[in-house]
């Protein structure tokens, strides 16, 4: 079999392949007689072709391979996912039921203003919301995820600059940023300058000051940054990127520790994007759409994404009448059912509720960041704020890298932390437990690193060869990427049942 | 971990065999082993000129995708197009078979801000050691 499965190992059982089940001639429903009859009318010229090996099974067969697919998928309600700088929440159930409302599902995206006005409301006040959180003057929620917002705040700027006479060529990037604001910035047309954290991970006035000119457009922040800890000299790194006429952008991928607590644009932050599917709830990747909202300071208003929701006499409209907009970035309203969702978690908290989420989002990291601290090495010595970033460094010399303790913890039934990143630190580990977690579940965690950690001294070769129990073993990363095999096809050679199954289907045709 | 005595370094890892006029670059044994197994190479192409300091392609490894910085300026007069079908030829060989660009320099002084192997040698130590005297924390048991 691993002939033609480059880069799966399959040392242990897998379940079968639904090409693999099943019997010619099986099937999961009978025509009823008259039907056959009318189908031998139709002209073969018109009929498709047999597919070779296509698979012939009964309902109930199907159901139950489908149900056993489903129970190798891991998420949030399965078991704890402590995946650094995704915010790895649980999603309230109440989100569900609220965007399920049939006032919000079945509305049709061209239904006109007056037949929207519930929908319209729902979307201005959650502008609203989220720009008092974010301590910014004015919200657009039609970016479709976190990079697009990025890239729609950067338009911003770059709109606001070019009016005010220089678009300017070039945005500063922090050593520590995710690798989505050097992207952006390359796909909105500007040169990247990166400037390195100093010794305790954040970013300093001074360094900013000496490639600080006025050919920069802006500086991206993440605050707290992707080390988890909080950019202090935020105010002063502002105020050097002021005095050049540039912006400060500030990435809110990491807004779950500030929540309530400390707003960006009291910081002297001028555009800002949200993540709402890590901070405010909402599903991640196959649970649904993203949704990056971008908020921004008031002299920037103009250049807002159109169409832009009014509240005029009573009612709600929708104004496309901006000359300076940077345009529609995405169609209709955003994602829709996506914003409903968080805007149910946020009136479902209140601003305490926020507030304490944040707060205990801190507490868990840092009770992590406790019990783990002297077994693994700490990337940055400093208190941490929503993650920490641990490295391999105490392993290495057993010879046991941050993939092998990743891939050891799928034996012990948890996510591994986001590995590798950020690129500042060696062999990084980055642990975000989120707020949602119980006591339990962090000590269950913690003793399940510090017992392989305890492994790496004793046996480090069961660490390195890890995992041992799931349905593949070590996946060949590197030939995966390099000759990704993506569909099944059926080769000359397979085993002698395939053969004969196929063989047979051909006899039929 | 090896340097070969004949090259010249960079700070970036990037490491330069000079023939007369022409640098040809690669990567150190030092990074392919950082980066893991490379999976994707992207390269200038013949007659496009590369500036000193700036990227002038990148590596994608299973980890990372790192910028590859030119430790010299000059125009590629020749490019191993080899590597794009076979990068893992970077972390088999990274001195020999898994070269990147052969360049001709526009200014020679260029070689000057690099490193011998025995500097380089101890940056690599100094950049692997960094942080070492956290070690020795007493674990929780």
């Amino acid at each position: 079999m691993s002939g033609r499965s480059p880069g799966i190992n399959l040392r242990r059982s897998t379940p079968p392949l639904i090409f693999e089940g099943g019997s010619p001639g099986r099937s999961g429903f009978f025509w009823p007689e008259e039907e056959a009859k009318s189908q031998e009318k139709i002209p073969r010229n018109l009929l498709r072709d047999d597919i070779p090996g296509f698979p012939e099974l009964g309902e109930l067969e199907v159901l139950r391979h489908f149900t056993r697919l489903s129970h190798l998928n891991y998420s949030i309600e399965s078991q704890f996912y402590p995946l650094g700088s995704c915010t790895m929440k649980y999603n309230p159930k109440v989100n569900e039921v609220v965007a399920r409302f049939s006032g919000f599902s079945l509305l049709h995206p061209l239904a006109p203003p007056e037949l929207i006005q519930g929908a319209l409301e729902l979307l201005y006040e959650l502008e609203g919301v989220l720009a008092e959180i974010g301590g910014m003057d004015h919200v657009t929620l039609q970016p479709a995820a976190g990079a697009q917002g990025e890239l729609t705040g950067l338009m911003i700027i770059r709109a606001c600059l070019k009016e005010r006479g220089n678009p300017r060529r070039k945005i500063i990037v922090p050593d520590t940023a995710h690798g989505t604001n050097p992207a952006s910035s390359t796909l909105c047309g500007y040169e990247v300058v990166q400037i390195a954290s100093n010794s305790r991970g954040m970013v300093e006035a001074a360094k900013v000051e000496e490639v600080m000119d006025e050919g920069v457009a802006a500086l991206m922040l993440t605050n707290p940054n992707t080390l988890g800890i909080f950019e202090k000299n935020i105010q002063a790194v502002a105020e050097v990127v002021h005095n050049k006429g540039g912006l400060l952008y500030l990435d809110g991928a990491n807004l779950n520790a500030l929540m309530g607590i400390a707003k960006p644009g009291d910081m002297g932050v001028d555009v800002l994007h949200i993540n709402l599917h890590k901070t405010f709830s909402t599903p991640h990747g196959g649970g649904g759409p993203g949704a990056g909202p971008v908020g921004i300071k008031s002299f920037l208003q103009d250049y807002l994404p159109v169409p832009r929701i009014l509240k005029g006499d009573g009612s709600f409209e929708l104004q496309e009448d901006f000359p300076k907009s940077v345009g529609r970035v995405r169609s209709f309203f955003g994602n829709f059912g996506i914003l409903v969702r968080a805007y149910a978690y946020i009136i479902s908290l209140g601003s305490d509720g926020l507030e304490e989420a944040s707060r205990m989002a801190l507490l868990n990291a840092n009770y992590l960041r406790k019990k783990l601290e002297g077994t693994y090495h700490l990337a940055y010595p400093e208190p941490c704020m929503h993650e920490s970033v641990f490295t391999d460094r105490l392993q290495q010399k057993q010879g046991v890298t941050t993939l092998d303790i990743a891939k050891r913890l799928l034996d012990y039934g948890f996510h591994p932390p986001t590995i590798y990143f950020p690129l500042v630190v060696s062999g990084a580990l980055m642990i975000e437990p989120t707020e949602t977690e119980s006591r339990e579940t962090l000590d269950a965690f913690a003793n399940a690193m510090i017992a392989i950690a305890r492994e790496v001294k004793e046996n480090p070769d069961l660490v390195r060869s890890a995992p041992h129990t799931t349905p593949v073993g070590r996946l060949d990363e590197a030939r995966a990427a390099r000759k990704p095999v993506l569909r099944w096809e059926p080769q000359a050679g397979d085993s002698d049942q395939r053969s004969a199954f196929s063989s047979k289907l051909k006899a039929k045709s | 971990m090896e340097f070969p005595e004949g090259l010249k370094y960079s700070k970036e890892h990037e490491w330069v065999l000079v023939e007369d006029r022409v640098a040809i670059i690669g990567i150190t044994e030092y990074a392919q082993q950082e980066l893991g197994d490379i999976v994707y190479v992207e390269l200038p192409e013949v007659g496009e000129k590369i500036v000193k300091d700036d990227a002038f392609g990148a590596v994608e490894s299973v980890k990372a995708v790192s910028d590859i910085y030119a430790p010299v300026s000059g125009t590629v007069v020749e490019v191993n197009d080899t590597l794009p079908d076979s990068p893992e030829t970077i972390n088999d060989d990274p001195y020999g078979d898994g070269w990147m660009i052969k360049v001709e320099m526009s200014d020679r002084d260029d070689l000057k801000d690099l490193i011998s192997a025995e500097e380089y040698a101890e940056y690599v130590e100094q950049q692997k050691g960094e942080g070492d005297e956290e070690e020795g924390g007493e674990e929780e048991e």
